[in-house]
């Protein structure tokens, strides 16, 4: 074994025990906070699962979009609704905790036999290494160009519904702010966009 | 497994990593009671799958790669789910003044 065989290993190694042990202080941990982290740094590990595997432009676009965008709006979510609130016991916890528990250990080894047992078509073709990028990007333009496309207006799909739901009022047009005399219209256009009564 | 050309790292072992962090991603999805965490949770989920598309178009699919072009497209409905689905919490904090998922049953009945 020489020494780029077991540099990969313990690379290996290090990002493998980092994710699941990562993931399960995602799980495990009170303080919401610091789940919130240590996502950020399950993220980077599985962008250093994704380097191991010859495939550097996924991991680049990992890092900027799991770690750069969705770590950092799950940080302002936590801190915009970061109420300290005392959960309200439910009976029957601990055994819906142990149930589930149970049905994820029998899934994961469902997922581990099939796994291990199965007769994979190794090795396939040789990797192209450093190539990947040039032919994703023949993919995204040739036969993936479809999805492509699709992706993009889902993403301004997505965009525009993150912003009709997560903003606060209708707005206001502007001379009926300088319409001093009746103060209660500028009260009635204020309409939360899910008001309190429509959902009683 | 070192007679492929693949280094000392088996396509399995990738496998079981995946395994491990989607059945970690599944029990917090049931038993979060934050909503945050439970977003948290389906992000695991997606990442797990991703590990796996990675690996098969690693050693497997190493010359056309359409697994790396497929999680791409995995990355980039992530990106916009964890935006619309943040955007849901932030209307249902405004109205419920809770983040408790117990407490959120609008929909039920």
């Amino acid at each position: 074994m020489n020494i780029a065989f077991s540099t990969e290993l313990i690379c290996f190694l290090i990002l493998s025990s980092v994710v699941i042990s990562g993931s399960l202080a995602v799980v495990l941990l009170d303080n919401i906070v610091y789940s919130a982290f240590l996502l950020g740094g399950v993220f980077m590990a599985v962008a250093g699962l994704y380097l191991l595997l010859n495939a550097s432009f996924v991991a680049a676009a990992q890092i900027l979009v799991y770690v750069g965008a969705v770590n950092v709006l799950i940080l302002f979510a936590i801190m915009l609704v970061n109420k300290k609130e005392k959960l309200k016991p439910i009976k029957g916890l601990r055994t819906r905790k142990l149930i589930s528990g149970a049905v994820c250990g029998g899934l994961l080894i469902l997922l581990l036999r099939v796994s291990i047992t199965t007769k994979w078509n190794l090795p396939g073709p040789k990797s192209i290494g450093e190539e990947a990028t040039e032919r994703i990007g023949e993919h995204l333009f040739t036969d993936y160009l479809l999805p492509f496309e699709l992706a993009s207006i889902l993403l301004l799909m997505a965009m525009i519904g993150a912003i009709v739901l997560a903003r606060r009022d209708v707005s206001i047009p502007k001379d009926d702010i300088n319409d001093f005399k009746n103060d209660n219209s500028l009260n009635d256009k204020k309409i939360p966009l899910l008001s309190e009564n429509s959902l009683k | 497994m070192l007679e492929n050309s693949f280094g000392p790292v088996p396509l399995q072992a990738y496998l079981i990593v995946a395994a491990f962090l989607f059945c970690t991603g599944v029990w917090g999805l049931i038993n979060s009671r934050n909503a945050v965490r439970v977003l948290m949770s389906i992000e695991l989920m997606l990442n797990a799958v991703n590990i796996n598309l990675m690996s098969f178009s690693s050693y497997i699919d190493g010359s056309i790669i359409r697994g790396q072009v497929f999680s791409i497209f995995v990355i980039t409905v992530a990106a916009a789910e964890a935006a619309v689905g943040l955007a849901i919490l932030l209307s249902l904090y405004r109205n419920r003044v809770t983040i408790d998922m117990e407490s959120f049953n609008l929909l039920k009945w």
